[in-house]
């Protein structure tokens, strides 16, 4: 057999994308598609099936596009995911499907992701409006909190099963963390958001924006004076951690949430747009993950020279692996076995250096991740007037506080089985809510689940 | 989007406005607040609520055009539209879960100065309300800018007004016009709220202290979100970091490292002051 070599996807060149918030990776052409789809040895036993946290029918779908039959594969994975041009996008596949995939062993695997990408995006330029079987209404109503991934997937799985489904956002524009946290550079918000969001829509489902749970209505409020039968708590987790060092308050300081959400929900790297933001010429971000990739790159396109601040190595970046590489080819700087113990101020409060000390890796702890520990008389400082905290996120508390009897745990995260049901009757939750800050995916697979768990309790 | 049923102009460059926004209506409660944009492309500004009327679906909102925000919304006429009007946001003042008969008993003094009269004026008249007047202080730079006189008359045990130029009322600064109270006319008070600018809090707790009132300040922070998502908002209450949006807007004055929450208020004063040139140009 011919090895044929992955066929990579195209890029905007580092050095043009660095100065704008296009979006960075340009996606397959349909030749592209078919020419990497015949890299899949279609295995008897796929293991990328069950490394997908929502079980999409990879080879199935990758078999479909290698025929050019492209609805069939936009067919395929709609069995399973409501996202595809998200998920093509922001999963972490190195560690799910294409972490698994055969290929992988001796060679590059099948680039499930792109394809992904690719077919979501062709069946929404080629495919006509709701393809997608629905049952006739059943006069019942559901309510959905929270319009992000989680809460997408819920709604448009209930509407398809006959329900009058009304999602409750609180920011003013649905999408949750695709809007507000996700930059453009990575998923284009008209593009890609808008029309999933539209997507789901055209099933019937309506959304109302400016109405924070908890606050404008509470879910007790939703079940009664509402008349929902049941709602479903997709509420994510968008609650900012700091370090808890000195200098945190000085001016200058970000959460990672607030920078991006001025940058994407609110457009401020755009001058028809109102909202400021302080970009800074030096600026450090500290934490390893994707928000910290997203926060770094966005500071670099508002022109700043950038520094990640991580305290483990390389190996333990938890982002993915394509956004430590984009990062790097824009020209991040990073900063690894670097543990930050103070923010240096200026005498009229502004932010001027970070003093920070090298780590060393020490024993594996329980996790198996191996724990930094300080490196003796390694402080140093450098210095920024920029200083962005991406350190997670944790669910807000304002829905567990004002409804009686939902249970949360010490992290703030609701209690819920694997079906969604919380220790409320007819209050369901799936996604971030639960879990913590996780993926997309994870969130779209919970919000399915509870959905399917919705149905069952009110036809019981 | 969320219409202005009624406008109407109090003072030079303050206005007050009623919101259809029935939701908020119906769950609003003293000390709260909400959040606004104009269009589309604005700013997502926090703004206290000064009335709410369940049965009209209405909100009372006074705003004072000081930047291109606030400029953008005075600037819109009755019958207009807001695109967004979210609330109410935090957390409502902690008289409204007192019963009548201690609300009664405590000696309450307002201050409040410039339209920070808002936030205010819901306390006032709900405490009116459960048959426990209280005694209020307005500031202004000038008796022109004194706003809402009538209905704090009616709301106010008694109503003192103290202007920076003599031109209504007290001669001077609201702090100066508390101790005037307090020292000359023997005034003791259970519990000071102040609201206002940033600076008049600041002064207000440090006047109180060594009377030993408690007092209660409404933060008017920097905020994007108002759900507790941003952290733009964070204030150091007693050696804690909290935020105003979903903790506050209300704190212990006494407890506020002002001088912080002051200069967290500068944070974009240099592009604040671009748009607001920008806005005044498109304006005319």
């Amino acid at each position: 057999m011919v090895k044929i070599p992955r066929t990579p996807a195209r890029e905007q060149a580092p050095r043009l994308r660095a100065a704008n918030f296009d979006e960075v990776c340009l996606g397959y052409s349909p030749d592209e598609a078919m020419r990497e789809a015949t890299r899949c040895i279609q295995c008897k036993n796929p293991r990328c099936i069950g490394a997908c946290p929502v079980g999409l029918g990879i080879p199935q779908f990758i078999h479909a596009v290698r025929e050019g039959t492209f609805a069939e594969a936009a067919r395929i994975i709609a069995l399973d995911s409501s996202l595809p041009s998200v998920c093509g996008r922001v999963c972490p596949q190195e560690t799910q499907c294409e972490g698994d995939c055969i290929l992988g062993v001796k060679g590059e695997p099948v680039s499930i992701g792109k394809l992904e990408r690719f077919v979501g995006d062709w069946a929404a330029d080629n495919l006509s409006a709701t393809t997608a079987p629905k049952a006739a209404p059943n006069g019942r109503r559901v309510a959905v909190v929270g319009s992000g991934p989680a809460g997408l997937a819920c709604a448009a799985d209930l509407a398809k099963l006959g329900y009058g489904v009304k999602i409750f956002e609180a920011l003013h524009r649905p999408g949750g963390v695709l809007e507000y946290g996700i930059p453009e550079f990575r998923l284009p918000k008209e593009r890609v958001v808008r029309r999933e969001i539209e997507a789901v829509r055209r099933l019937g489902v309506e959304i109302e924006a400016n109405v924070v749970i908890g606050r404008t209505i509470t879910i007790d409020g939703l079940l009664s004076a509402e008349g929902f039968s049941a709602v479903f708590v997709g509420s994510g987790a968008g609650l900012p951690k700091f370090m808890g060092i000195p200098g945190e308050n000085l001016n200058g300081v970000f959460s990672a949430n607030e920078f991006l959400t001025r940058a994407n929900l609110m457009r401020a790297y755009d001058s028809a747009y109102d909202t400021p933001i302080r970009a800074g010429r030096r600026v450090a971000v500290v934490g390893g993950g994707n928000v910290a990739m997203d926060a770094a790159r966005t500071a670099l396109r508002l022109g700043a020279e950038v520094s990640i601040v991580y305290r483990r190595s390389e190996a333990e970046l938890p982002a993915r692996r394509e956004e430590v590489h984009h990062a790097r080819e824009e020209g991040v700087d990073f900063r690894l076995l670097t543990n930050p113990v103070a923010v240096l101020g200026s005498a009229d409060g502004w932010v001027s250096g970070l003093r920070c000390l090298r780590m060393a890796l020490g024993e594996p702890d329980a996790d198996g991740r191996r724990s930094p520990v300080e490196v003796p008389g390694s402080e140093h400082d450098l210095p920024i007037d920029v200083l962005i905290m991406a350190l997670g996120t944790s669910p807000n508390p304002l829905i567990a506080a004002t409804t009686p009897g939902l249970e949360a745990n010490r992290r703030g995260c609701l209690v819920a089985t694997p079906d969604g049901a919380t220790s409320r009757p007819a209050v369901f939750a799936g996604g971030d809510a639960v879990t913590g800050a996780a993926t997309v995916i994870l969130a779209m697979g919970a919000g399915r689940t509870a959905a399917a768990a919705i149905h069952a309790s009110l036809t019981a | 989007m969320f219409p202005i049923l009624t406008k109407r102009l109090l003072a030079p460059n303050i206005y007050l406005m009623e919101v259809l926004a029935p939701r908020v209506a119906c769950s609003a409660l003293p000390g709260q607040f909400v959040i606004f944009r104009t269009d589309d492309k604005g700013e997502r500004i926090p703004l206290t609520v000064c009335g709410y009327r369940p049965d009209a679906g209405t909100v009372t909102i006074i705003v004072q055009a000081v930047g291109a925000s606030t400029r953008k919304l005075c600037a819109l006429a009755e019958g207009d539209s807001l695109t967004d009007f979210v609330g109410p946001l935090g957390q409502p003042s902690e008289l409204v879960h007192l019963p009548p008969d201690e609300l009664r008993r405590k000696r309450i003094l307002f201050i409040a100065g410039g339209v920070g009269v808002a936030p205010a004026f819901p306390q006032i008249r709900w405490l009116a309300e459960q048959g426990a007047k209280a005694d209020v202080i307005v500031g202004a730079k000038s008796k022109e800018l004194l706003i809402l006189h009538d209905e704090l008359r009616e709301a106010a045990a008694n109503l003192y007004l103290a202007t920076d130029d003599g031109s209504a009322g007290f001669h001077g600064l609201v702090t100066d016009l508390f101790r005037h109270l307090a020292d000359r006319q023997g005034k003791r008070y259970d519990l000071v709220v102040a609201t206002g600018p940033m600076v008049m809090m600041k002064f207000v707790a440090l006047a109180t202290k060594p009377y030993a009132i408690p007092t209660v300040v409404s933060l008017n922070s920097l905020m994007v979100d108002g759900t507790g998502m941003c952290g733009a908002c964070r204030v150091t209450v007693g050696g804690k970091t909290r935020f105003t949006c979903v903790d506050g807007p209300e704190f212990d004055g006494h407890l506020v490292d002002f001088d912080e929450a002051l200069r967290r208020q500068t944070l974009y004063r240099d592009q604040e002051r671009t748009a607001d040139c920008a806005c005044l140009e498109k304006m005319g």
